[in-house]
Formats: C-alpha cells, sequence, structure tokens
C-alpha cells in the first residue's frame, strides 16, 4: 500500500494532476488558477507542467468560466472549473441551474455535462464577507447536478478524481478551513464509492451526521461525550446530492437518535433533508426527534464572531443532550 | 437607418448595389436555391402560427422579416461548423438539416429540446437569453485546442445584447482569439423594448471596444448576409479570431404568439420594413435579371405548401409522451431519487404512452 501524508490542499493538487495526467481532455479552468496557482494554491505547478492550453488562466466572470466550460464539455473536454469563493459562485448560477443541469436532458442525452465545478466552501479562515458560505443547498435541489465534499486528504485525492471520471456534472465542495489538516492517503486505490456515506467513528447512542469542516468538529464532539459516558457514530455523508441514505439509516435504526451538522441556516438545508429523509425510513426506531446544528438564520456573520455561528463541539454536544432526553 | 456603414448588396427593390469591401459570389444556382429557403421557413412558420392560434401549439416564436438573415448566415456555414441557437432560429435550424417537425416539439410541449445537436451541428434550443453564447466560445476554444478548422457560430438579438452573459462572450471571444462569429439579429424590438432603450450606440460598435471587428449588414440582404457571414466564418476558421455581425432587419410578427406588438409599435413602422421584405427582394432580382422561368415563383410556393401540410399532420401525430421519460437523461449514470420517482409513477400505474 502506497500511503503518502500530506495536507487536503496537496492531496487535491496531486489528484487533479493525475487526472490530467490520465485523460488529455482534462482541463482546469478559473481565475488565477495558473501563474498563481490558485489563491489556496490548489493548482501549484499544474500549468507549468501542462500549459496555458490546459489550465487556462480566466478572466474574471464566473457565469463565463462556467458557460464556456459547457461549450468545452459539449465538444468532448472534461474541464474543472474553480470558482475562488463561494460567495461568488452566485454570478454562475443561471448558467449551473439553467444549462449545466439541464443540458443532458434537453439533448435527450447526446450531451454529457461532464464537468467539476470546485467550491471552497465554509467559513472558518476569519476572511471578510462572501469567503465563508454554505451554499450547498442550492445546487442540491436541482435536478441534474450532483454535489460531493471532501473531509480527509484520501477523500480529497481520490473524489476530485472520481468526479472528473464522472460523466454528470459535480459541485465538488471543498472544506477551505481543512485545506492545511494532513492526512494519510493511499495513492493507490480509491478508499470508496464517490457517493457512499462513510462511519468515521462507530458509536451506540447518537447518529451524529455532516460533512466537509463539520466531520472533524462532529469527531472531536464524540470525544468529548465519550468522557460524559455517551457513544456517538459520526458518519461522514461525502455525498450531499444524492445522499447515501442507506448507511445513515442503517446506523439510525442501532441508536434511534440523530443530530445532524452543517453550516448552513437550517431552513431548507441538508440537515433539513437528512431529518425528514431518515424520519420517513426510520420512524420506528426513532427515540427522539432529529435535530439539526447549523449556522443561524442570519447572513455568515463578520468572521470575529464565526465561531459563535457555526456548529462548534459545545453546540453538537448540547443538541446530542436534548435527543438524550427523550424517554423511549 | 441605412448609413454608409450598412452592408448591403442588393436593395429594397431588387437592384445589385456595390461595396467597397464585399462583392456577392453567389451563382445563380444559389440565389435561386436559397430563395426557395426563405418561401419555405416563412410558410413553416406561418403554419406554425396557425397551429398555435388553434391549440396546438403551446407558443411559437415567428421569423418573418428574418429570412434573409438566417438563410444568408446559415447557408455560409460548412457542415462541420457548430452553431448555437436562441428559440427563434427556424432558418438555421432548416439550413442545418434539422427536420421541420422536430423543431416544433419545444413548441409542441412535448420535449425541451427536439433534434440530435451533434448530428446536425446545431445546438438545441435556449431560452434563457444569451447562455448560449458562451457555450459557443467554450465550443470554439475546444475547437482552438483540437487544432480544428472549424467555425462556430453563436446565435442572439438586440434584446440578449444587454445579457451579461453576452458581454462576457464578447471578452472570452477575444481573449482567447476564438474560432466564433458572433451573430446578432436586431430586428429592433426585445417584445415591446426598443433598440433605443437597448443601446446608445450602434451594436456593431460594441465589438471594436473588446477588441475584434463588428459589420453591420443589412440584415434583410440574403446576398450581403452570406458574403459578411461567410467572410467572418473563414476568418475564424483560419485563425483570425472573432467577429461580431449585427444583421440590421425587423420583426415583422410579434415576439411571440402570446405577444401583442400593437400595444407598442406603431403600423407605419412595420409598413416602412414590409417594404423592405427579404424575400420579395430576391424575387425582384430574380425577375429583374430573368434568372428563373415564370413558374418557378409558384413551384416553390406550391412545394412550401406541401411542407407545411406535412409539417400539420406531423405535429398533430405528436401525442403525449410517456410520463416515465421524466426520468430519461436527467442524469449520466444511475441515481436513486431518479429511480425512486419513476418506481412511484409505475406503482400509480400512471406510466405508458396515449394522449
Amino acid at each position: 500500500m502506497a500511503t503518502t501524508t500530506m495536507t487536503m490542499a496537496r492531496a487535491l493538487n496531486e489528484g487533479l494532476r493525475r487526472a490530467m495526467e490520465e485523460n488529455k481532455k482534462v482541463l482546469i479552468m478559473g481565475e488565477d488558477v495558473g501563474k498563481l496557482g490558485g489563491v489556496f494554491r490548489i493548482t501549484d505547478g499544474l500549468q507549468k507542467d501542462f500549459g496555458e492550453d490546459r489550465v487556462i488562466d480566466s478572466p474574471l466572470a464566473e457565469s463565463a468560466i462556467v458557460g464556456t466550460a459547457v461549450g468545452l464539455a459539449i465538444r468532448g473536454y472534461r474541464p474543472v472549473c474553480e470558482i475562488q469563493f463561494d460567495g461568488f459562485v452566485y454570478p454562475a448560477f443561471d448558467q449551473i441551474v439553467s444549462q449545466v443541469a439541464k443540458l443532458h436532458k434537453r439533448s435527450d442525452g447526446v450531451y454529457t455535462m461532464s464537468l467539476v465545478i470546485r467550491l471552497p466552501f465554509q467559513g472558518g479562515i476569519g476572511a471578510i464577507e462572501h469567503h465563508s458560505e454554505s451554499p450547498e443547498a442550492y445546487f442540491a435541489h436541482t435536478a441534474g447536478l450532483r454535489v460531493v465534499s471532501c473531509a480527509t486528504p484520501e477523500d480529497a485525492y481520490w473524489m476530485i478524481q472520481q468526479s472528473i471520471h464522472h460523466d454528470d456534472p459535480i459541485i465538488f465542495c471543498e472544506p477551505k478551513c481543512r485545506y492545511w489538516e494532513k492526512g494519510e492517503v493511499d495513492t493507490e486505490r480509491p478508499p470508496r464509492g464517490l457517493f457512499d456515506a462513510v462511519v468515521r467513528r462507530p458509536g451506540r447512542d447518537v447518529t451524529v451526521v455532516g460533512y466537509g469542516a463539520s466531520v472533524r468538529t462532529m469527531l472531536r464532539a464524540a470525544e468529548a461525550a465519550e468522557s460524559e459516558g455517551l457513544s456517538l457514530e459520526v458518519i461522514d455523508a461525502r455525498s450531499i446530492a444524492p445522499l447515501d441514505l442507506d448507511t445513515m439509516a442503517a446506523s439510525l435504526e442501532r441508536t434511534g437518535r440523530l443530530v445532524v451538522v452543517h453550516e448552513a441556516p437550517h431552513t431548507a438545508s441538508i440537515g433539513s433533508e437528512i431529518v425528514s429523509s431518515l424520519t420517513e425510513r426510520c420512524f420506528y426506531s426513532l427515540r427522539a426527534p432529529g435535530l439539526q446544528v447549523s449556522g443561524y438564520h442570519t447572513p455568515y456573520p463578520p468572521s470575529r464572531l464565526e465561531e459563535e455561528y457555526r456548529p462548534s463541539v459545545d453546540r453538537i454536544l448540547d443538541a446530542v443532550d436534548r435527543v438524550m432526553e427523550f424517554e423511549s | 437607418m441605412i448609413g454608409e456603414e450598412l452592408v448591403q448588396l442588393l436593395t429594397p427593390e431588387g437592384e445589385r448595389v456595390s461595396h467597397p469591401e464585399y462583392e456577392s459570389s453567389l451563382t445563380n444556382d444559389q440565389i435561386v436555391s436559397y430563395y426557395r429557403d426563405m418561401v419555405i421557413v416563412r410558410r413553416i412558420c406561418t403554419e406554425s402560427t396557425s397551429l398555435q392560434r388553434q391549440g396546438q401549439l403551446a407558443l411559437w416564436a415567428p421569423i418573418q422579416g428574418q429570412e434573409a438573415a438566417q438563410i444568408g448566415a446559415g447557408r455560409a456555414l460548412e457542415p462541420m461548423d457548430f452553431t448555437f441557437p436562441t428559440y427563434r432560429e427556424h432558418g438555421i435550424a432548416w439550413c442545418r438539416g434539422v427536420p421541420p417537425e422536430d423543431m416544433l416539439r419545444l413548441f409542441r410541449a412535448t420535449s425541451n429540446g427536439g433534434w440530435d445537436p451533434q448530428k446536425y451541428r446545431h445546438s438545441v434550443p435556449t431560452v434563457v437569453l444569451g447562455n448560449q453564447a458562451l457555450h459557443a466560445v467554450g465550443y470554439a476554444m475546444g475547437v482552438q485546442r483540437d487544432g480544428a478548422e472549424e467555425a462556430v457560430m453563436a446565435f442572439f438579438g438586440d434584446g440578449a445584447s444587454s445579457q451579461g452573459d453576452v458581454l462576457e462572450s464578447f471578452v472570452w471571444a477575444s481573449s482567447y482569439n476564438a474560432p466564433i462569429v458572433l451573430f446578432c439579429q436586431n430586428n429592433q424590438w426585445g417584445i415591446s423594448t426598443p433598440m433605443s432603450i437597448q443601446s446608445k450606440i450602434p451594436l456593431y460598435h460594441r465589438a471594436h471596444g473588446f477588441g475584434f471587428p463588428g459589420v453591420r449588414v443589412d440584415g434583410n440582404d440574403l446576398l450581403a448576409v452570406y458574403e459578411v457571414s461567410k467572410r467572418a466564418l473563414d476568418n475564424a476558421r483560419e485563425g483570425g479570431g472573432p467577429t461580431m455581425i449585427e444583421a440590421y432587419t425587423y420583426r415583422l410578427g410579434a415576439h411571440t404568439t402570446s405577444d401583442d406588438p400593437t400595444r407598442y409599435r406603431i403600423d407605419a413602422e412595420v409598413e416602412v420594413w414590409r417594404h423592405r421584405d427579404p424575400i420579395e427582394r430576391v424575387k425582384a432580382l430574380l425577375v429583374r435579371e430573368g434568372t428563373v422561368r415564370a413558374s418557378y415563383f409558384d413551384e416553390v410556393a406550391e412545394e412550401a405548401e406541401g411542407i407545411a401540410l406535412k409539417l400539420r399532420e406531423d405535429v398533430l401525430a405528436m401525442g403525449k409522451p410517456d410520463p416515465l421519460t421524466i426520468f430519461d437523461n436527467v442524469y449520466a449514470d444511475v441515481h436513486p431519487l431518479i429511480e425512486e420517482g419513476r418506481r412511484e409513477m409505475v406503482e400509480l400505474g400512471v406510466a405508458g404512452g396515449g394522449h
């Protein structure tokens, strides 16, 4: 087994490099992705090695980055678009929702929208406004799109490649505050399918589901809960749309208690979707209503206040206590 | 309206005129053949309007008045070129070989597309104004990367010229010197919005600001549209980069069958443009030059009539699709929610064809 320790940023870079080596049709496009290597250096060195025709420094307009990627996909390319920050994806929203999501259908399957839209998302880096948002639910709501999120360097390395190889358009959400965290990466074979959830920590009492940056927070909460004699089962959803409800339901059937963690406001969120779908599936196993630990229904705050806004270990433990209070 | 910058090779009276930069290369056979195209697409259009009025189509977007702009551009294209239309490019679709009944699937509301875009090298209709201009530039960037000698043509109107996507497509086309022709049919009205609100300068002037040539052509002049389009397409194929063409024309009919143009424009204006009818002026040329026998015009009209009749039959035969097709081609790969929806519909017993 070829295991290497690397940061998530490095893993994404290596994954992109490998996908580009394996398939000449893979292109990278976006603002500052070439010479600069991206503001987070995810594409560092790729333009030098693959040339300006394959790692395309683009003018500054998100709708055009995605819109031209659509044309390249029609031509048979597999573009990987970088949107610099979550809060800047909205100018491209029209192209993503009206075109990327619908052209396969509109062309009766003739067009393959084989493109990946990379989106550094969620908060935690002390940024200014528009740099810390969680827009995943907007895309999950749209038929024709798939939305995934990596939480570890190993998943980052493999999921980016699996997304590039996949024939459906994929919104690839990267938890930017985890870019610099290290982990083991087996570069020989992918540990699991792109759309499979995974149990990151087994437990008995409460099923805790989340994705992206929340996974690390949930694991810390599980450690803290253990000292109080509570056993949390931590599930990394990985795929936001579609959800791997089978893995989540199997856990909830055993624990009977559910907490979902994410950074977006909870109204019409992925958390709402998980709670609703699992309630439908596991109604007779539930010992408490499923709860969400999420952002508040406010704009993302000035980042001096973001740790009060984002799900914390304390807020997760509070939700765990609340689901434990229900008598069964 | 006819300034010195307007490229015109055929006057509204059907007289050839010279232009310092363009000369008609069309043979008599081509002119005769393209006259036929224009008559047929107009007839397809009137038949479709009737079908809509009779409740057989959800909507129709007529092209009366824009036939020379579309047939001129459509016939200048080479088979390997690729085109990106709006929902009004019936003349272009005709030139690309799309069967008329396929053009109407969108309007019959049995499909959101209607034809195989790769087979005809004519993309599916785009209803959100301007989105397709970026697809066209992206496709052209692909052509460039493949080292292929192909050109791409993007269609949009004066209304869409205000859309960000169209203007962004100008930026991208210019930055990457993409092999593209940005073909704007300025039909003077974006539903009720007149040109005077869309732009304070002639639209083709915008191209210069983005760093590539813009040409205004008499959009009701088949000969001129053909030459201007051909040169721009040749230039794109040879690596000369983008050109914007503003085909200065007029929408004689309504924006769509849901529109009532009498509420926002005066009859006198429409009358002026009727005298510039694109089909009549080619007919006048053919008569003037004695290119065809007198019976030719009736023969073409009769052929168009036959095509319209067949179109009517084909459209009426287009029944409600099988409800289960709702789930086809949403994704390229299996998706649990698609499977779930399909299963539910089957269990409810609504599946199966029928009208």
